[in-house]
C-alpha cells in the first residue's frame, strides 16, 4: 500500500524540516507562478489582439497579422488614430455611444431606486402577503427575458385587450428611451430586490427601531438611514445593472430598434460587424470605443464590481 | 398640498374613545381638499414627466440635449413620483395610512413586475398555440415544429452542450486558478483582474474579439491575419475556415463564453476559498495531508455550496446564450444554432410569431427545475438567518 501523503516520522528522518519545507514551497511556488502567468497572458491575447489592430493603419492591417507590429513597437508609420476619427464619425459611434449613455443610466437608477423602496418594505414594514409577494419576486429571477420580448413589444404598439376591452393603452413606446428603460428595469428588478432586500433586512433593528421611536416615519428612514447605510450594496448592484445593460444586444435592437439614429453601441457594432466584417481597422476601434467605459468602470471600481457580482450568485 | 399644516388642530380635540365619527363629521372640507390634492399630486408629476417624454420622442432635437434631458428625467423622475406618491399617503386617515403606505413602496415594483414579467408569460403561452400572426389556433403544431424541424432539433443539441460544457469548464480553470492565485505571494490581485476582465466587454464585443482569432482568408486571398490561421501559415500549413467546422466550431463558440465568465467564476470561487479558517489548512498540513489532499478533502467540500451556485448560474447564462452565436452568424449553414438564438429567428426575422413563441415557452421549461432548486436554496438560507 503507498502512501500519497508521507507521514511526519517519515519527514523528520529525511532531513531537517525546514529545509525539506523551504523546498517544497518554493518548487511549488515556480509551478503556480508559470501557470498563472501562462493562464493570464492566454487570456490577454484577444483584448491585446484588438487594441493593437484598432492602432494599425488600414493597409497595414489588410495585410499582414496585427503580431507582426511588435516587430515594429517604435516605428511611427506603423501606427496611426485615424481608425478612431473613422469609427466615431462615419461610422456614428459617436451618436451611438450618447444613445448608449441615455439608455445605460436611467436603466440603472430606475431598477434600483424601485427596488430599493420594495426592499425595505419587505424587510422592516408589515403588510399582509409580504412573504408570498417576495418569494414570487425571487422566483421571477428566472423567467429568461426572451419569454418577455413577444408581449412587451406587443403591449408597445398595440396595447392589451380582452375580449375588445382594452386593459392597457396603446403608448406607443416603441423605439422611445422610456420604453427600453422600463424593459430593462423589469428585467433587472428581481435580482436587483433580491440582493437589496439580503442586505437592507440585516441592517441592525436597533438602528432603525431607535429612529421609529424618535419620530421618524418610513421614507425619512428610508431616505435618511437606510440608503446612506446601504451604499455597498446599491454600489455593488449599480455597476453590475449599468454593465449588463451597457453590453446588451437584444433588448435594445427590440425596443430601440436598429436604425442609424436611435441605435446604441452594441447595435452598431453588430451592423458594422454584419456589413463591413472584413473592415478590422474599423471594426477593432469600433469594437475598442464600446469596451472603453465598462473597462473604466471595471478597474475604477472592481471592488465594488466584484462584490455585486459574488452578491449576485452568493448570499453573502 | 398645504392641507398638511390644517392637519394636526383637527385631530388632538377628538375624544379618543370614538375616534371615527366625529372626524368624519368635522373634516368633510379636509377630506374634500385631501382627495383633491390626492388626486392632483400624481397628476401633475405624470403631466410633467409625459411632456418630457414628449420631447424625448422628437427626433429633431439635438442628440446631446436629448441624451442629457434622457438621463435627469429616467433618474429624476423615478424618485420624484415615489417622493409624491408618500406624500399623497400623508394626506390619508391615520387609521389607513399604516396600512397603506407598504403598498406604496412595493407596488410600483409589482406593477412592474406584473406587467413586464408575469403578463408576457402567460401571454407568450397563449401566443404559442397560434399561427403566424396570431389570428388562428393551431394546437401543438408549433411545439410538434421545435421537435421535429432539423434546425430546431441541431439547436436543441447545441445548447445542451453550451450548458454543459461552458460551465464545467469555466467552472473547473476558475477552481483551479483561484486555488493556484491564492498562494502567490504578490501579484494575485493583478492576475485575477486580467483573468477577470473580459467580463466587462459586451458580447458582441467579445464575438468581434474573437473573429480576429479564428479569421480564416482562403489561400490566394490574401494574409491571413486570423491569429491561429497565422500560426498555420508560420508552420507551412494551409488555413483553416475554423468557423465552418462542424461540430467543432460550436466549441470554438463555447471558448469565447468561457473566456469571458471563467473570471466571474474564479472571483467568487477565490472569496470562498479565503473565507475557509487557515486553522484547519494548517492542521490538516501538519496532519501530513498533500497539497492535493488539502485541495480535494478540504478546499473543495468546504466550498462546495458556492461551487453549487455558481455552476446554476452558468447554466442559466447558457441556456440563453445569444449574442455570441448571433453575431458570429450563419448559425444555420455552420449548424452552430442555439435555442434562444432560433427564438430571435423566428420571431423578428421569419416573423412567425406562433413559432418564436414556443420556443421561448421551451427554454423557460427548461430554466423552471434551475427556478425551483434557487428558490429552496433561497428558503434555506432564509431559515439559517
Amino acid at each position: 500500500m503507498t502512501l500519497t501523503a508521507p507521514l511526519p516520522t517519515e519527514v523528520e528522518e529525511k532531513g531537517p524540516p525546514p529545509a525539506g519545507e523551504a523546498a517544497e514551497v518554493r518548487g511549488g511556488g515556480w509551478f503556480v507562478r508559470i501557470t498563472i502567468l501562462v493562464v493570464v497572458a492566454l487570456w490577454l491575447v484577444p483584448t491585446v489582439g484588438v487594441l493593437v489592430t484598432s492602432f494599425r493603419p488600414e493597409p497595414l492591417v489588410e495585410t499582414t497579422g496585427w503580431w507582426t507590429a511588435f516587430a515594429h513597437l517604435f516605428d511611427s508609420s506603423q501606427w496611426t488614430f485615424q481608425n478612431y476619427r473613422d469609427a466615431l464619425d462615419a461610422g456614428g459611434f459617436e451618436n451611438a455611444f450618447l444613445n448608449s449613455l441615455a439608455v445605460t443610466i436611467p436603466s440603472t437608477v430606475m431598477p434600483i431606486t424601485i427596488a430599493a423602496f420594495a426592499a425595505y418594505a419587505f424587510s422592516w414594514m408589515e403588510f399582509r402577503g409580504r412573504y408570498v409577494m417576495f418569494v414570487g419576486v425571487v422566483a421571477l429571477l428566472v423567467v429568461p427575458l426572451q419569454m418577455a420580448l413577444i408581449p412587451i413589444l406587443r403591449l408597445y404598439s398595440d396595447g392589451a385587450q380582452i375580449g375588445g376591452v382594452p386593459i392597457f393603452p396603446d403608448l406607443d413606446l416603441n423605439g422611445t428611451f422610456l420604453g427600453i428603460w422600463l424593459a430593462h428595469t423589469a428585467f433587472g428588478l428581481p435580482l436587483a430586490v433580491y440582493l437589496l432586500r439580503n442586505f437592507i433586512g440585516s441592517l441592525p433593528s436597533s438602528i432603525i427601531e431607535s429612529a421609529r421611536v424618535d419620530g421618524a416615519d418610513h421614507f425619512t428612514i428610508f431616505w435618511r438611514l437606510v440608503v446612506p447605510l446601504s451604499v455597498p450594496a446599491l454600489a455593488a448592484f449599480a455597476i453590475f445593472q449599468f454593465l449588463w445593460v451597457w453590453n446588451d444586444l437584444l433588448v435594445a435592437r427590440i425596443f430601440l430598434g436598429a436604425t442609424e439614429e436611435n441605435r446604441v453601441l452594441t447595435l452598431a457594432l453588430q451592423t458594422l460587424n454584419g456589413s463591413r466584417g472584413e473592415d478590422w481597422h474599423l471594426l477593432t476601434s469600433a469594437a475598442f470605443i464600446s469596451m472603453i467605459l465598462p473597462l473604466a468602470v471595471f478597474f475604477g471600481l472592481q471592488r465594488y464590481f466584484i462584490r455585486g457580482l459574488t452578491a449576485g450568485a452568493v448570499k453573502g | 398640498m398645504t392641507t398638511t399644516v390644517e392637519e394636526p388642530p383637527a385631530v388632538p380635540p377628538l375624544p379618543p374613545e370614538a375616534p371615527e365619527r366625529p372626524r368624519a363629521r368635522s373634516t368633510v372640507g379636509l377630506t374634500i381638499m385631501r382627495v383633491v390634492s390626492a388626486a392632483a399630486i400624481p397628476i401633475v408629476l405624470f403631466a410633467l414627466l409625459w411632456l418630457t417624454f414628449d420631447f424625448l420622442r422628437d427626433a429633431d432635437a439635438n442628440r446631446f440635449a436629448l441624451a442629457g434631458v434622457a438621463i435627469v428625467v429616467g433618474v429624476g423622475g423615478v424618485f420624484l413620483l415615489y417622493w409624491g406618491m408618500n406624500r399623497v399617503v400623508d394626506l390619508l386617515p391615520d387609521s389607513i395610512r399604516g396600512a397603506v403606505r407598504p403598498y406604496v413602496f412595493v407596488g410600483p415594483a409589482l406593477v412592474i413586475l406584473a406587467v413586464f414579467l408575469i403578463y408576457p408569460v402567460v401571454n407568450t403561452i397563449i401566443i404559442s398555440f397560434g399561427d403566424q400572426q396570431g389570428e388562428g389556433w393551431v394546437g401543438l403544431d408549433n411545439y410538434e415544429f421545435v421537435f421535429t424541424d432539423d434546425s430546431m432539433l441541431r439547436s436543441i443539441r447545441n445548447t445542451a452542450g453550451w450548458i454543459i460544457v461552458v460551465p464545467a469548464v469555466a467552472v473547473s480553470i476558475g477552481l483551479a486558478f483561484a486555488t493556484l492565485a491564492d498562494r502567490l505571494s504578490r501579484g494575485e490581485k493583478v492576475a485575477k483582474s486580467l483573468i477577470f476582465m473580459p467580463m466587462a466587454i459586451s458580447f458582441v464585443g467579445a464575438a468581434v474579439t474573437w473573429r480576429l482569432i479564428y479569421g480564416f482568408r482562403p489561400e490566394g486571398f490574401g494574409t491571413n491575419i486570423g491569429l491561429l490561421n497565422g500560426i498555420k501559415d508560420g508552420l507551412g500549413l494551409s488555413p483553416t475556415a475554423w468557423l465552418q467546422v462542424k461540430p467543432w466550431n460550436n466549441l470554438l463558440l463555447m471558448v469565447i463564453m468561457i473566456w469571458m465568465q471563467t473570471g466571474f467564476a474564479m472571483v467568487v470561487l477565490s472569496a470562498a476559498i479565503k473565507s475557509i479558517p487557515d486553522e484547519i489548512i494548517e492542521a490538516a498540513r501538519i496532519d501530513g495531508a498533500s497539497e492535493w489532499q488539502v485541495f480535494r478533502r478540504i478546499i473543495v467540500p468546504s466550498i462546495a455550496p458556492t461551487i453549487a451556485v455558481v455552476t446554476t448560474y452558468m447554466v442559466i447564462n447558457a441556456m440563453k446564450v445569444f449574442d455570441i452565436v448571433f453575431v458570429i452568424g450563419n448559425a444555420e449553414t455552420n449548424e452552430t444554432e442555439v435555442i434562444a438564438e432560433r427564438m430571435i429567428d423566428w420571431f423578428f426575422l421569419s416573423n412567425h410569431d406562433g413559432r418564436g413563441a414556443a420556443i421561448a415557452v421551451i427554454l423557460f421549461l427548461a430554466v423552471i427545475p434551475v427556478m425551483i432548486w434557487n428558490v429552496r436554496q433561497f428558503r434555506e438560507q432564509e431559515a439559517a438567518r
